[in-house]
């Protein structure tokens, strides 16, 4: 018999979670038996950033839930069971399958539902909330027969579900009983800049709106009738219209429930039985219901330092909130309507810029209360700090909201924060916890939050803890060396900035203007490829010839034992049987084993270096051409077979991959591309695995990126939707240009988002949007590539001078006696080691 | 203990070599080499990689083998210099090789052959007993 006690977690939401994170690294957690009922069909998942999951995360990049994080810990985890009863006296709860469990400590988190005003016709067909990925998928099945999506409720979560149906594809509209967006977190202005922001996106917002039924529409399922008169036809109706506390089960056993609903607790988190506690958005603190995650974690925290017998307090929490929602950022700190006795406004506002900010001070101008973002985010950090840490403002406050054109920084320093300032409100991580974290060696952000934990949460305070790093590196000495390597102090961006300024053509000019030495395996490919991305003349000229990498050297990719694979060019995977056939009577011919890629294309090994040219003239006269596998660029467009063939296809991907891969085919960048098209939404190319995913729909292509295969995978996140060819290709051509231009040394598409400033969002801004009026230079850059194309190895056979150096000997026709291969499976293998030696004494004798 | 003596000439170790004048192999024209680059030269039954640095016109000579990936590839390396070191790096696994001693520089208990080069007449001669090696 243990003689552990029992404590059962009702809920596990991220709340809930959050929790038994916080438990298990506590020491009580050896005194206790945990159990914990979770109703839905999976373990908690990230619900703040929900949306993400229409631009490509699955449910198990939302999961919050490290893998083995139950077993580990020894928890018991009833997925998909839902407790149903509570025996207070006989301290029991029992769960709907039938689980029957004593317990001797009890946690609610039972977290809440989303309200569905009792409208006429709220429960009709394609009427949804947007709570968890169950509604998700609803949402996704509804929006495949519906053309047009409508929001009941224009608040945070509104807004976030309105970026959901856009992202399904849906016209989208937003439907707000209040007068304004965000009305808990904006002011009238704010909330007008918002609107404004919003329906610049093609939203169409609608406030002011009481609705009073929802019927049969004429064009759409559904028809919602307002009280003004006024009709919206929708087909998808989807309630966010505010929460409520699941406390249901509270009330049946009698706990002291709020008025309005909500479990009521203590300081403690303690409900009105002392061993039953309730945490995040099911508990009534002080008559409030906090819909937010980090008062929800503060709460889970308070409850394990009880439990432990610590004095600890939940004291309320900031509701400050900072986020983007669909590209647009939005902020709001404290006192936001000005509230408080004699509190002062600021407020500044750039029509042109869409940006808006408000400020609220106190009387005597020394303290900061509140402020409102629209449009620009990047003060929060700052005013934040100022306003929880009770930080005198500077003489003229307005200074902090008004546009600095000089270089002064009128920003609060990070180095003015005191250690005990909260940088990381979701995981409550301040200033000298991330300092000390940075001492013990996490110099990186990577680190630092696995470390820390903070920035994990939602993800705010981000910037900031960049900042705090960067500090506390400078001030404890540390150096970050960006240099390429000893000889270019320059990353590869600055390179490619200087070539441009500099026309510059060679490897010789860049030593000499900004180098020194003799160069490296690190720099003498990086510029290799930086010339070859911009000037595009052929790697093999005598000037470029040294600096290319191994593959690069003999356009061919050379394998362990010295010898080379051979792949020419199969454009979409299309190749006719004629094709097919030149290229097995060449892997015959040349006795090479033959393999077929994972990009739809055939890869012949074992040719020796000599063998090269004599292989590539036999494939050339066949009609191929190089398939760049050797080289930092584009390698393949994987397609489906598209509608022409398959009964399920909605546009022709094979057509479009091709035209794509002739298109960019040759292009040398950072690192290797992929491509891949789908013809429909079953994905069966495996798009969004890639570079550049292209997937049709009945509305125009969709567009994902930045994904990849490899050590770390990636799911592409969705760039844009609905577009037509030219648009598609235009957005490519940009792409591209922008990430030759600003990736660093061998960083593929997905790493150079993510280490991006703004990341998805301001990579949309550039491309989409042209914020940096690029976009004519970026496509005429793609089409001098474009038009410059040649096949490599083409130029290569018809010019004896690149000939000469594909031989192993230059002085002998002999053969390298180190390549010896033996059969398996009917097909050549290079020998191993014991292989090896056996021949070698067969020659002997 | 030959480390730091005059390239040519070395002999008298007992190698496949009698000490004589002939020690020098005529292997191929100068402008058989690659700029900036290297080739695979076979000499008295060896691979020998050459690398020619332009515009100061040095040349090293090693031997092709690739101690780390069993092979012979060394020729086809990128060259450059370390710390002042002339180098090669390994086209496989990027180890790099002293051109003038053969040590690597990630693991100095391995070390490959390395021979004396001339230009003679524009063609290239190697001197096939091993230099800077401390057997």
């Amino acid at each position: 018999m243990s003689t552990k006690k029992t404590l059962v977690v009702i809920g596990n939401g991220m709340v809930g979670q959050s929790f038994l994170a916080s438990l298990v690294t506590s020491p009580i957690k050896d005194d206790y038996q945990i159990v914990t009922f979770c109703e839905e069909p999976r373990a908690a998942y990230d619900r703040v950033h929900l949306s993400e999951f229409f631009s490509g995360k699955t449910a198990e990049d939302l999961s919050m839930v490290e893998p083995g994080f139950f077993e580990e810990h020894g928890i018991t985890i009833h997925i998909g069971d839902k407790a149903s009863k509570i025996y207070r006296l006989a301290k029991t709860i029992l769960s709907e399958k039938g689980v029957s469990i004593s317990y001797d400590k009890l946690v609610f988190a039972t977290g809440s539902y989303p309200f569905v005003p009792p409208v006429p016709g709220h429960d009709r067909p394609q009427c949804l909330v947007y709570r968890t990925i169950e509604d998700l998928e609803a949402m996704a099945a509804a929006a495949k027969n519906g053309k047009v999506g409508t929001v009941v409720g224009g608040g945070l979560l509104g807004l976030e579900a309105a970026k959901a149906l856009k992202d399904l594809g849906l016209k989208t509209h937003v439907v707000q009983f209040a007068p304004r967006l965000m009305e808990m977190q904006m002011d009238d202005a704010g909330g007008a800049m918002l609107r404004r922001k919003i329906e610049e996106l093609g939203i169409t917002v609608h406030t002011g709106k009481n609705t009073i039924d929802i019927t049969d529409g004429k064009h759409c399922a559904n028809k919602m009738v307002f009280a003004d008169g006024d009709e919206l036809e929708t087909d998808l109706v989807l309630f966010s219209a505010g929460i409520r506390p699941r406390d249901e089960l509270a009330r049946d056993c009698a706990l002291h429930v709020g008025a309005r609903g909500g479990i009521v607790i203590d300081n403690q988190c303690k409900t009105s039985d002392p061993d039953i506690y309730a945490i995040g958005e099911c508990a009534l603190w002080n008559d409030k219901i906090f819909g937010l995650v980090a008062p929800g974690y503060a709460m889970a925290r308070t409850v394990v330092a009880d439990l432990a017998g610590e004095s600890a307090s939940f004291t309320g929490a900031d509701m400050s909130t900072k986020l983007k929602l669909m590209g647009v950022d939005v902020a709001s700190i404290g006192d936001v309507h000005a509230k408080s006795q004699g509190a002062l406004v600021y407020s500044y506002q750039n029509g042109d810029n869409g940006i808006y900010k408000r400020l609220v001070v106190s009387q005597d101008k020394k303290q900061l209360l509140g402020a409102v973002l629209v449009g620009d985010n990047s003060g929060y950090g700052t005013l934040l700090q100022y306003c929880l840490n009770g930080i005198e403002l500077p003489e003229n406050p307005d200074a902090l909201i008004l546009p600095h054109r000089s270089d002064e920084s009128v920003g609060l320093g990070v180095d003015a924060l005191p250690a005990s300032a909260q940088i990381c409100s979701c995981y409550d991580v301040t200033k000298g916890a991330i300092c000390s974290a940075i001492e013990a060696g996490c110099t990186t952000m990577g680190a630092l939050k696995t470390e820390t934990k903070a920035a994990t949460g939602c993800g705010g305070c981000s910037a900031l803890l960049k900042s705090v790093m960067d500090c506390e590196l400078a001030r404890q000495g540390f150096e970050v060396n960006t240099d390429l390597c000893e000889h270019f102090a320059y990353t590869r961006q600055d390179l490619y900035n200087l070539m441009l300024v500099g026309e510059i053509k060679t490897f010789a000019e860049f030593v000499e203007k900004h180098g020194k030495g003799q160069g490296c395996e690190i720099c003498k490919p990086t510029i290799g490829n930086i010339l070859a991305s911009y000037w595009n003349e052929h790697i093999l000229e005598p000037e470029h010839l040294g600096l290319q990498d191994t593959n690069d050297t003999f356009l061919a990719n050379m394998q362990k034992d010295g010898t080379y694979s051979v792949v020419p060019r199969i454009t979409g995977g299309e190749i006719s049987p004629d094709m097919l056939i030149a290229l097995g009577q060449v892997g015959k011919k040349y006795k090479l084993y033959t393999k077929i890629t994972g990009g739809q294309r055939v890869d012949l090994f074992g040719a020796r270096v000599d063998q090269l040219p004599h292989i590539w003239k036999e494939l050339i006269d066949a009609g191929f051409e190089s398939g760049h596998a050797y080289g930092k660029s584009l390698r393949t467009v994987k397609s489906c077979v598209g509608s022409t063939w398959c009964r399920f296809g909605v546009d022709d991907s094979v057509g479009l991959a091709i035209e794509l891969e002739n298109r960019y085919k040759g292009l040398r960048s950072p690192h290797k591309i992929k491509f891949a098209v789908s013809g429909c939404t079953r994905e069966c190319a495996e798009a969004q695995g890639k570079d550049f995913g292209i997937i049709a729909t009945e509305n125009g292509w969709n567009l994902y990126v930045c994904g990849n295969g490899g050590m770390k995978p990636r799911h592409a996140d969705l760039f844009a939707t609905g577009l037509d060819k030219d648009t598609l290709i235009k957005y490519i051509d940009r792409f591209l240009s922008f990430y030759v231009r600003t990736a660093g040394r061998l960083q593929r598409t997905s790493v150079w988002m993510e280490n991006m400033e703004g990341g998805l969002d301001y990579l949309k801004s550039v491309i989409i949007d042209d914020k940096l009026g690029l976009g004519e230079q970026l496509e005429q850059q793609m089409q001098h590539v474009i038009d410059t194309y040649q096949c490599e190895w083409k130029t290569t056979i018809e010019d004896e001078s690149k000939l000469k150096r594909f031989r192993h000997f230059i002085n002998s026709d002999q053969q390298d006696d180190n390549v010896v291969f033996v059969e398996e499976r009917g097909q050549i293998r290079p020998a191993d080691a014991n292989e090896r030696k056996h021949f070698k004494l067969l020659e002997v004798a | 203990m030959t480390q730091g003596q005059d390239l040519c000439g070395v002999d008298g170790r007992g190698g496949k070599f009698s000490a004589s004048t002939e020690v020098w192999r005529d292997v191929c024209d100068i402008d058989d080499l690659q700029p900036n680059s290297g080739v695979c030269a076979l000499v008295d039954g060896q691979q020998v990689a050459l690398f020619y640095l332009t515009p100061s016109a040095v040349c090293h000579a090693i031997n092709n083998y690739d101690p780390f990936g069993h092979a012979n590839v060394l020729s086809r390396g990128v060259i450059g210099d370390i710390n002042g070191q002339p180098v090669v790096a390994s086209p496989l696994y990027k180890q790099h090789f002293n051109l003038q001693t053969g040590v690597c520089l990630e693991d100095e208990t391995v070390k490959i052959p390395v021979y004396a080069i001339r230009i003679n007449n524009n063609r290239v001669e190697i001197n096939m007993q091993e230099s800077g090696n401390e057997l």
